[in-house]
C-alpha cells in the first residue's frame, strides 16, 4: 500500500501551493502598515473601518480553514486516485451515495454559515446603530460629476474636493456624520482607512460616520461609475488637531477679500462664464455647479485631486481642462495668454 | 448493401452542394443540433470580441497614468466587455449546449418547439448585432458612433438623456430587450421539451444530471429575464415617452432600478454556473469511471440554490444604504447558499473518491474547475458579509471574484464541454497534445490575471477607472494582470486552432470515444438528423452503462 498513497513531494508541493495562496493576504494583514498603500483596507485608523478589519480577519481565518481542508481532499484525490500504468481496465466499484456523509457535510456548513452570519449581524449593526453624540461635527457631502462639495452646516463653510475633520480621542469621541447627497448620477464616498464605502444617490439621502484617530491625510476616490472621469473623481481626508481644525474652520468662514492688484483678473472673471457655475463669497460670483472659489489657495489640488494646486496648472486647467482631467465639466473658457495670466494672478489671491 | 450505396450517394450529393445552398439549409435550419452549433459559433465570435475589448482595457492599464486610450473609449470598452460576455457569450453558448445535448440525453428527436427554438436564436443573434451596430450608428454627442458608456448594468441616472445623449443607451436596452425574448423563448423550450419529450423509461429521477440542471437554468431565465425587459421597457418609457421611473431629476428613484437589475442580475448568475455544473457533474463521472455520488441530493442542491438565488439580488447593493435589518436579511439568504453550493463540491469530490481518474483535457478543465470555483465561493462569503462589502464592493476584488466565477468557473467547464462532446458534434477527435497546451496556458494566464486582481481590491482600487494615481501600492499588480491576458490569449488562439485543425484532419471519433454511459453516446457521431432510428427506451440515469454490464445493471440499486 506505501507506493499506492500519494508521494510525499505531490503533499509538500500541496502545503507549498496553499501558503503561497495566503501568503499575499496574510502580509497585507500581518503588519497592517500603510506604507504598502495609502488606501490599504488592513490599516484602519478610524472606528467603522476597525470593526470591519476585525470581521475581515475572522471571516479570512474561517474561509482559510475550508480552503485547506476542500483544496487538500481534491489534491488527494488527484494524486491518489488517477489511472494507474498497470490498470487492469476493470471499473472501480460503482457508488451512488451516502446519506451519512451527505448529512454531515451539510450540517456542518450550516453551523459555519450560523457562526458567520451572527458574527456580520453583530458588526452591521454597531456601525449602521452608531448613536451620534451631541459634540459630532456635521458634514453634507454632495457628489457632483466630477468632485466633491462640502457642508458644514451651522459653521458657515463651503468648500470642495478638500475634507477637514477633527481627530477623534477615542476617550471622547468627536466623530464626524457625514450627509451624502448626489447632485447628478450616483457616487461613492470611499476612505479605505477610515470607513467603508457608501453611495451617494440622487433623491436617497445616505449618511455615514468616522472617528479618525490620527491626525493625517487620508486618501480615497469615488467608487460608483459616475460617467467619463470616474477615475480622477478623487477623495482627500485631512484629519488635524482640534486647534488646527477650528482655526480651519475660521478661516473658510472668511469672505474674499479684494486685492485691487488684481483687479484685471477679477473682472475677467466677473465678465466671462467662470462664475456660472463658480461661487466667490463677497462678489458676484455665485455660481454653484463648481466648486466654491472663495478660498482656492488654502487646498493642495486642483480639479478634485487631479494635480496639484500650483499656478502653472491652475493657469493650465482654465486653459485647456482636458490637459488636465478629459471630460471634466469644466470648459476651455478661449482666453487670451493675458486674460488667464490675469485670471491665475486673481485666482491666487483667494486664500 | 443497396442501402450503403444509396447513404454514400446521399453524402455525396450534400457535399457536392453549392455553398448557397448549405447557407441555406444553416439559415432556414430548425434542427436543434444545427441551431446548436449555431449559438456556440455565434458566441465563439463574440468571445473573441470581448476577450479584445478586455485587452484594450488592460493594456491601458498596464501602468498608472496611461494614454492608450481615451476615458470614454475605456468606459465604452468595460461596457461592451460585460455586455458582450453575459448576453452574447455566456447565455448563447450554454444555450447552444443544452440545445445540441437536451434532445440527446433525453432520447428525443428534436426540442419541443423547434421553430421557437430557430426564432430565439435568431432574435439573440439579431440583438448582438443591434448592440455592436452601435458603433456605427448611433450618434454620439459629436455625431460619430459611439457605443454604450453605461456600464453594463447602466446605474440610473446615467442612463436617462440628460446624462446620456445620442443613441447608445438606446442600443443597449433594444440589445438586451430583444435578446431577452430570445432567451425567454428558448427557456420555454427546454421546459418543455423537458416535461414532455423524454423517451420511454426516463423518469424525472432517471434523467441525467444535465437535464435537470437545464430545467432548473431554463426556470431562472423565465423568472429572472422577464423583470429585465420590463425594467428596459421603463427605461425606454423614461427616454421617450417622458416617464419619470428612473429620471431622478424628476422624482424618479435610482435604487429602484438597481432592486429591478439585480433581481435580474443575480439569478443570472446561477443561470450561468448551474450549466456549468450540469457539465461538471457528466465529464466528472465519465473520467472518474463512478456514477455520480448523491443524485438525489444533487438535483435537490441545484433546486436550493436556484430558489435562495431569488432571494440575494441586495448584495450587490449593500453600500446604496438599506438599513441593518434589510442589509442582515440579505447577509444570511446570501450566506445560506453557500451550503448547497458546498454540497455540489464535495460530491463531485466523492465521485472522483475511490474512482480511476483519466486525465483527458475536458477532465483536466473540470478539475481547475473544482478548484477555481471553490475560491470564488470563499470569496463569495467574504462579499457577502455586509461590512466586508463595505470595503470590497465595486473594488478590484469583486472584478477579481466574479471572473473567478465566470472564467474559472463557467469557462473553464465549458471548454471541458467542448473538448468532451466535440467527437459527438463533428465525429473527429481533437487533437489531445493542443488541448493540453490549450488548458496549461489558459491556466497560468488565468491565475495571473485574476489571482493578483484581487490585491488591488484589497488596497482600494475601485473598479471601472480607466487610470490610476501612483504610490497607491497598485502597479506590480495590475502589471502582473495584464500579462496574464496574453497567455490566455494564447490559449484561446491554441483552441481555435485544435477545433479547426481537427474538424478537418482529426482522427474519425466513433459513436462513444469515452465509454460513456448517456443516451447522446449511443448513436452516431455526428448523429442523424432523426438522432435516433428508434426511440430508446431507459430503465436508470445511465443506459449505456445498463448495456455494457448487462450483469451489474444500475436499475438494481437506483
Amino acid at each position: 500500500m506505501q507506493n499506492r498513497g500519494p508521494s510525499n513531494w505531490k503533499m509538500r508541493f500541496a502545503v507549498q501551493l496553499i501558503v503561497l495562496l495566503y501568503l499575499p493576504v496574510a502580509a497585507l494583514a500581518g503588519p497592517a502598515d500603510r506604507s504598502i498603500s495609502p488606501t490599504n483596507i488592513f490599516a484602519p485608523v478610524s472606528t467603522p473601518a476597525h470593526s470591519i478589519l476585525g470581521l475581515s480577519l475572522f471571516v479570512l481565518a474561517v474561509t482559510a480553514a475550508i480552503f485547506v481542508i476542500v483544496f487538500s481532499l481534491l489534491v488527494y484525490c488527484v494524486a491518489r486516485f488517477g489511472k494507474r500504468a498497470d490498470d487492469d481496465g476493470r471499473e472501480p466499484p460503482q457508488v451512488y451515495g451516502s446519506t451519512q456523509v451527505e448529512l454531515a457535510w451539510t450540517v456542518i456548513p450550516i453551523l459555519i454559515v450560523v457562526v458567520l452570519f451572527m458574527a456580520t449581524a453583530r458588526v452591521i449593526a454597531s456601525i449602521q446603530k452608531g448613536a451620534r453624540p451631541a459634540n459630532a461635527i456635521q458634514v453634507i457631502a454632495i457628489g457632483h460629476q466630477f468632485w466633491w462639495e462640502y457642508r458644514y452646516p451651522g459653521l458657515k463653510v463651503v468648500t470642495a474636493n478638500e475634507l477637514h475633520v477633527p481627530v477623534s480621542d477615542p476617550a471622547h469621541p468627536t466623530p464626524t456624520f457625514i450627509t451624502l447627497l448626489s447632485a447628478d448620477t450616483d457616487h461613492s464616498f470611499w476612505v479605505p482607512r477610515l470607513a467603508g464605502k457608501t453611495d451617494l444617490i440622487p433623491n436617497h439621502p445616505n449618511t455615514m460616520w468616522i472617528d479618525p484617530q490620527q491626525t493625517g491625510l487620508y486618501l480615497g476616490q469615488c467608487a460608483q461609475y459616475c460617467g467619463t472621469q470616474h477615475a480622477k473623481m478623487l477623495l482627500r481626508v485631512y484629519v488635524q488637531s482640534r486647534e488646527e481644525f477650528n482655526r480651519w474652520i475660521e478661516e473658510q468662514s472668511q469672505v474674499a477679500h479684494a486685492n485691487p492688484a488684481v483687479s484685471e483678473g477679477q473682472r475677467i472673471f466677473k465678465a466671462t462664464a467662470c462664475i456660472n457655475c463658480h461661487g466667490v463669497t463677497g462678489t458676484v460670483a455665485d455660481g454653484s455647479f463648481g466648486p466654491d472659489l472663495t478660498h482656492l489657495m488654502s487646498r493642495e489640488t486642483i480639479a478634485s485631486g487631479a494635480a496639484p494646486n500650483t499656478p502653472e496648472n491652475l493657469r493650465l486647467w482654465i486653459q485647456n481642462p482636458d490637459a488636465i482631467k478629459p471630460g471634466s465639466k469644466m470648459p476651455a473658457m478661449g482666453l487670451s495668454d493675458q486674460e488667464l495670466d490675469a485670471v491665475t494672478a486673481y485666482l491666487a489671491t483667494l486664500r | 448493401m443497396v442501402s450503403t450505396d444509396s447513404i454514400s450517394t446521399l453524402r455525396a450529393d450534400i457535399a457536392s452542394r453549392p455553398f448557397v445552398a448549405k447557407l441555406h439549409d444553416w439559415v432556414t435550419t430548425v434542427d436543434h443540433k444545427r441551431l446548436g452549433i449555431l449559438y456556440i459559433v455565434y458566441a465563439l465570435v463574440f468571445l473573441l470580441i470581448g476577450g479584445i475589448e478586455a485587452t484594450i482595457m488592460r493594456i491601458q492599464l498596464i501602468r498608472p497614468h496611461n494614454n492608450f486610450v481615451s476615458p470614454s473609449v475605456f468606459n465604452q470598452m468595460f461596457t461592451m466587455h460585460g455586455t458582450t460576455m453575459i448576453f452574447f457569450v455566456a447565455m448563447p453558448i450554454l444555450f447552444g449546449f443544452a440545445n445540441y445535448l437536451m434532445p440527446l440525453m433525453i432520447g428525443a428527436r428534436d426540442m419541443a418547439f423547434p421553430r421557437l427554438n430557430a426564432f430565439s436564436f435568431w432574435l439573440t443573434a439579431f440583438g448582438g448585432i443591434l448592440l455592436y451596430f452601435s458603433f456605427l450608428g448611433a450618434n454620439g454627442l459629436y455625431g460619430a458612433g459611439s457605443a454604450p458608456d453605461v456600464g453594463w448594468f447602466a446605474y440610473a441616472p446615467l442612463t436617462s438623456q440628460t446624462f446620456s445623449r445620442g443613441h447608445s443607451t438606446d442600443f443597449w436596452i433594444l440589445a438586451l430587450l430583444v435578446s431577452g425574448f430570445g432567451s425567454i423563448g428558448t427557456a420555454i423550450n427546454i421546459v418543455a421539451t423537458i416535461a414532455c419529450m423524454r423517451c420511454p423509461g426516463m423518469t424525472l429521477g432517471k434523467m441525467p444530471l444535465l437535464g435537470w440542471l437545464n430545467l432548473v437554468m431554463a426556470v431562472l431565465v423565465i423568472l429572472a429575464v422577464s423583470p429585465l425587459s420590463a425594467a428596459q421597457i421603463m427605461l425606454l418609457v423614461d427616454r421617450y415617452l417622458g416617464g419619470h421611473f428612473f429620471d431622478t431629476q424628476a422624482g424618479g428613484s435610482a435604487v429602484i432600478w438597481m432592486h429591478f437589475f439585480w433581481i435580474f442580475g443575480h439569478p443570472e448568475v446561477y443561470v450561468l454556473v448551474i450549466p456549468a455544473f450540469a457539465f461538471a457533474s457528466e465529464i466528472i463521472p465519465v473520467f472518474s469511471r463512478k456514477a455520480i455520488f448523491g443524485y438525489p441530493v444533487m438535483v435537490a442542491a441545484t433546486v436550493c440554490i436556484a430558489f435562495i438565488g431569488m432571494s440575494v439580488w441586495a448584495h450587490h447593493m449593500f453600500t446604496v444604504g438599506m438599513n441593518s435589518n434589510a442589509n442582515t436579511f440579505f447577509v444570511l439568504s446570501t450566506m445560506a447558499i453557500a451550503v448547497p453550493t458546498g454540497i455540489k463540491i464535495f460530491n463531485w469530490l466523492a465521485t472522483m473518491w475511490g474512482g480511476k481518474i483519466h486525465f483527458k483535457t475536458p477532465m483536466l478543465f473540470a478539475i481547475a474547475f473544482l478548484f477555481q470555483f471553490l475560491v470564488a465561493g470563499l470569496t463569495g462569503i467574504m462579499l457577502s458579509a455586509a461590512p466586508f462589502d463595505w470595503q470590497l464592493g465595486n473594488s478590484y476584488f469583486v472584478v477579481a471574484h466574479f471572473h473567478y466565477v465566470i472564467v474559472g468557473g463557467i469557462l473553464f467547464t465549458t471548454f471541458g464541454a467542448f473538448y468532451y462532446w466535440f467527437p459527438k458534434m463533428s465525429g473527429k477527435m481533437y487533437n489531445e497534445t493542443l488541448g493540453k497546451l490549450h488548458f496549461w496556458l489558459f491556466l497560468i494566464g488565468f491565475h495571473l490575471t485574476f489571482d493578483f486582481m484581487h490585491i488591488p481590491g484589497l488596497l482600494g482600487m475601485p473598479r471601472r477607472i480607466y487610470t490610476y494615481e501612483p504610490g497607491r501600492g497598485w502597479d506590480t499588480f495590475n502589471l502582473i494582470v495584464t500579462i496574464g491576458v496574453f497567455f490566455q490569449g494564447a490559449g484561446i488562439l491554441v483552441f481555435v486552432a485544435n477545433l479547426l485543425w481537427s474538424y478537418f484532419h482529426g482522427e474519425t471519433a466513433g459513436s462513444d470515444p469515452w465509454d460513456a454511459w448517456t443516451l447522446e453516446w449511443s448513436t452516431s457521431s455526428p448523429p442523424p438528423t432523426y438522432n435516433f432510428a428508434t426511440i430508446p427506451e431507459v430503465r436508470s440515469r445511465r443506459p449505456l452503462w445498463d448495456r455494457k454490464h448487462p450483469e451489474d445493471p444500475d436499475w438494481k440499486y437506483e
